[in-house]
């Protein structure tokens, strides 16, 4: 049983307990096709997810190319009409959201790290984990052949509102919703496997000495937005069959009474409210799972290249779990001008701008974690920075759209637009990226090419930034979104046009950026520099392994003890300016270490 | 260096862009020039938070850069320091919140006078209906919508036989009078949205919504539909006139009622039937 002070137990006697649970037995690969296809080796299920997530969000980015070409140079390319646009639109936006995202940092991330970083040998449900990706994987599939479906797919918006999205006036309403309805129905299966394994993982297998007040940020960030997608999920699954439904059978769940091209409908009573509802209580926690996953992986980047402890812990940890709490309660806040009743406005703007408060805190402490360390300007600190700096500016957009009057003009416009790229588009991709490079030498053993790095952060970073930043007085003009063509509007300046001709080259310059770094991750996996054991001294478990890349079961004969938290950087007298969590007391007594 | 320098002109070049931008927005054409004012307000407030913060991001850069024989400082925490932060945080997300919800209580609280229109929506335009000279607006149903009747007209309700009907042409607006727009779409959703009057608000088939707003200002303003609603989203607009008195007495003077739409779709009937 465990002593209820535990982590004293542990630092005074410096003493191991014993184990709660006997080692079990580990799942054996033997043949290739157990080893690499249907394996049930966590890191290996996370490369899968990688892999299928950042190639399904390639072609997300090339959709966004023909959009840009279409805004840039309206008139001027033929094949793209406005059908084509809005299932692009729609396209690009799901697959960014949902498919790339979700699926990187939880499937991708989650799988490779969690059990690494909170010593476990693999999750505790490895058959089930195995399941979990090739269910994301049939998801991807059907995603992707709703694209050769007669009618195309979808072009009803990544928000998928009813009644248009299954009424004829839209592209893609027969085939292509249904198909989009089915794949991310099959895509909450597939999550709900893997959701419940990284919670297990997280509760169940930690091992001896890892507190949960000992984790890494980035297990406390993968963690609650798992939690988080595993109450969220079940309003998206819920709200698709429901549309399924009423498109496939007739239901009216949400159709009201309707005429469509001329022709009154059978439909009558339902409530197009109701979806948008159901679809933000699933779609506005869906930010965060973005969000604290990247809060999580950032702040640890930040403090392993800053050579100091990440500042305030324990603020830090309640922020995510706080933010994440608050999340539920904010969702109509993408429905101001939806024509609900505009007394909730009161409401929802109110718990909005309090999750600001929690949500500063964690920038606070992020830069705070700066000051006085001793920065290394690696890749994945520069990755960090530029992180900290869009999403201040995606955030701080937020408290204009948040506080619901303000949000009246604003709705609907390319303002939104540029601040939920800025928020939940760039700043979580560059940590993305900060992370790849941080991990790389974890993965393959080789650091990924720094010239080659630098230009991609460069031009990813400023690129980006001016792609999005000049967007917002587009939305203060009143410019609004999903437009497949402005025209000489009146009350617009004709200098706009040179503006979006402006982002689209930016946009171009910054996919090609994304070419090289295929090009270097392809490269240096094979070429890259050697990169040893633990190349950045950093001090969680996932860097301690025995072998590098970690083996099968990751930690050899023993698993690691901990009594420590995974940032003692730089603690006054220890000779090194890192102590690994696993290392004890004893061994490095001259250390003052204050927290553990 | 380079990371602080570009850090710092990243800020600066915001600030400067922010200031210099020739892309700002309308000149208001309504009561809410107050939104407008949230507006600034809150860019100065969270403005001054974003230039600090990457300030000092940029300075720390700069001045904790790595050296070989210095150690980063240890402090795991302080929670002078983050409580402090904390309740200024508080007070400055008050200070947004609190005069925003002010104007919206103004935006949602419709003056009782207001005059009435309607605003209905189809894929893809906007037709418009007036009250009248008993200035009530007669009830309607989409199960009521015939070729002679696409507004869907009670045709026995008393209310809306001397309802002016404006479909395919601009609606007019006087100046000064405090206007409240109901909302309604038959078919899908849509969006009411003229960028001068500041407003908008969804346009939900089975329900009527609605915002109000006084045109302060005359001119020929161009209506946006911003609720995406299928392929013609974009071409989904019509122009609305802000009148002075005279102007909008002519131009009201002209349009039909439904009781003479009616009559003149019956009479078109006769004609066709004495024809064959
Ligand atoms: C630099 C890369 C990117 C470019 C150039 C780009 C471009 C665009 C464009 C042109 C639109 C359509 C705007 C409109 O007509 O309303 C759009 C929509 C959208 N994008 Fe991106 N995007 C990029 C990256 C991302 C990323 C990383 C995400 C991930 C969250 C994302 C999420 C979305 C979403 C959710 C929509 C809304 C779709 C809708 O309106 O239904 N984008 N993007
Ligand atoms: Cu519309
Ligand atoms: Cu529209």
């Amino acid at each position: 049983m465990v002593p209820d002070n535990l982590d004293e137990a542990v630092n005074k006697s410096n003493s191991v307990p014993d184990l709660e649970v006997k080692p079990q037995d580990l799942y054996h690969a033997n043949s290739f096709i157990t080893r690499w296809i249907f394996c049930q080796d966590a890191k290996v299920i996370g490369i899968q997810y990688s892999l299928t997530a950042i190639a399904i969000g390639l072609v997300a980015m090339v959709l966004s190319w023909m959009m840009r070409l279409q805004l840039g140079f309206p008139e001027t390319f033929s094949f793209l009409g406005p059908a084509e646009y809005y299932q692009f639109v729609t396209m690009h936006g799901m697959i960014m959201v949902i498919y790339l995202l979700t699926a990187l940092f939880l499937g991708g991330f989650g799988n490779f790290l969690i059990p690494l970083m909170v010593g476990a040998r693999d999750m505790v449900f490895p058959y089930v984990n195995m399941i979990s990706f090739w269910i994301y994987f049939l998801a991807v599939l059907i995603l992707v052949a709703s694209f050769f479906v007669p009618g195309g797919p979808t072009g009803a918006g990544w928000t998928l509102y009813p009644p248009q999205a299954i009424t004829q006036g839209t592209p893609g309403s027969g085939w292509g919703i249904v198909l989009m309805l089915i794949s991310l129905s099959v895509f909450v299966v597939g999550f709900t496997m893997g959701g419940l394994n990284y919670v297990i993982t997280i509760l169940q297998a930690r091992t001896r000495g890892m507190t949960l007040m000992r984790m890494p940020l980035t297990v406390w960030g993968i963690f609650t937005a798992t939690v988080l997608a595993l109450f969220a999920f079940p309003a998206l699954i819920v709200s698709c069959i429901m549309m399924t439904l009423d498109s496939l059978l007739g239901t009216s769940f949400f159709m009201p009474t309707m005429v469509e091209l001329g022709e009154k409908l059978e439909y009558g009573g339902g409530s197009p409210i109701l979806f948008q509802h159901l679809f933000w209580f699933f779609g506005h926690p869906e930010v965060y799972i973005v969000a604290l996953p990247a809060f999580g992986i950032v702040s640890d980047l930040i403090s392993v290249h800053a050579r100091k402890n990440i500042f305030g812990y324990r603020m830090m940890v309640w922020a995510i779990v706080f933010i994440g709490a608050l999340s539920f309660i904010v969702w109509a806040h993408h429905m101001y001008v939806s024509g609900m009743n505009p007394w909730f406005g009161f409401f929802f703007a109110t718990t909005t701008l309090i999750i600001a408060v929690p949500t500063a805190i964690k920038v606070y402490n992020w830069v705070l974690t700066l000051w006085r360390g001793n920065i290394r300007l690696t890749l994945p600190m520069l990755f960090a920075l530029a992180f900290i700096v869009t999403f201040v500016n995606g955030g701080i957009t937020g408290l204009f759209l948040g506080n619901v009057i303000v949000d009246v003009p604003l709705s609907d416009t390319y303002f939104v637009v540029a601040h939920f790229h800025m928020v939940m588009g760039i700043a979580p991709v560059l940590v993305v990226f900060g992370a790849i490079y941080h991990w790389f030498p974890l993965i393959t053993g080789r650091y990924l090419h720094e010239g080659m790095g630098q230009f991609h952060f460069w031009v990813s970073f400023l690129g980006s930034y001016a792609i999005y930043f000049p967007m917002h007085y587009l939305g203060f003009i009143g410019v609004p979104r999903r437009y497949y063509e402005m025209y000489n509007s009146e009350f617009i300046p004709t200098s706009a046009e040179g503006l979006n001709q402006f982002i689209t080259i930016a946009a171009l310059t910054v996919g090609f950026a994304q070419i090289v770094f295929l090009y270097n991750i392809i490269v240096s996996s094979k070429f890259g520099k050697l990169a040893g054991k633990n190349p950045w001294q950093a001090c969680s478990l996932e860097w301690q392994t025995p072998d590098v890349p970690p083996g099968h079961g990751n930690f050899g004969k023993e698993l690691p003890v901990v009594y420590r938290w995974a940032y003692d950087f730089s603690v006054p007298g220890a000779k090194e300016d890192f102590i690994p969590q696993n290392v004890a007391p004893n061994e490095v007594p001259e250390a003052k270490a204050e927290q553990t | 260096m380079f990371v602080a320098i570009m850090l710092t002109l990243v800020t600066v070049g915001s600030i400067l862009f922010h200031f210099f931008s020739p892309w700002w927005w309308t000149e208001v054409a309504s009561n809410w020039g107050n939104i407008d004012d949230t507006i600034i307000l809150t860019f100065w407030v969270t403005g001054s938070v974003f230039v600090a913060i990457c300030l000092f991001s940029a300075y720390c850069v700069w001045k904790f850069r790595y050296q070989k024989n210095r150690r980063a400082d240890y402090e795991p925490e302080n929670p002078k320091l983050e409580w402090w932060l904390t309740i200024l945080t508080a007070l400055g997300v008050a200070a947004l919140l609190a005069p925003g919800l002010v104007v919206w209580n103004q935006y949602v609280t419709v003056p009782k006078d207001a005059y009435e229109i309607e605003v209905m929506a189809q894929q893809w335009y906007f037709s418009y209906r007036l009250p009248g000279e008993d200035n009530k607006l007669g009830t309607s149903d989409i199960m009521n919508i015939t070729d002679d009747n696409p507004f869907g007209i009670n045709p026995n309700d008393p209310n809306g036989q001397d309802d002016v009907l404006i479909d395919g042409d601009d609606i007019h607006l006087l100046i000064d009078r405090p206007t409240k727009v109901l909302l309604r779409s038959i078919d899908v959703l849509h969006n009411f949205y003229v960028p001068q009057f500041r407003a908008k608000m969804d346009m939900v088939p089975g329900s009527v919504t609605y915002y109000w707003f006084t045109p302060t200002r005359t001119g020929y303003f161009e209506i946006l539909c911003a609720e995406y609603c299928g392929t013609g989203h974009y071409a989904m607009r019509g122009w609305v006139s802000v009148d002075e008195q005279e102007d909008y007495q002519a131009w009201l003077q002209e349009q039909e009622t439904f009781e003479e739409m009616m009559a003149r779709n019956n009479d078109n009937k006769e004609i066709e039937i004495v024809a064959k």
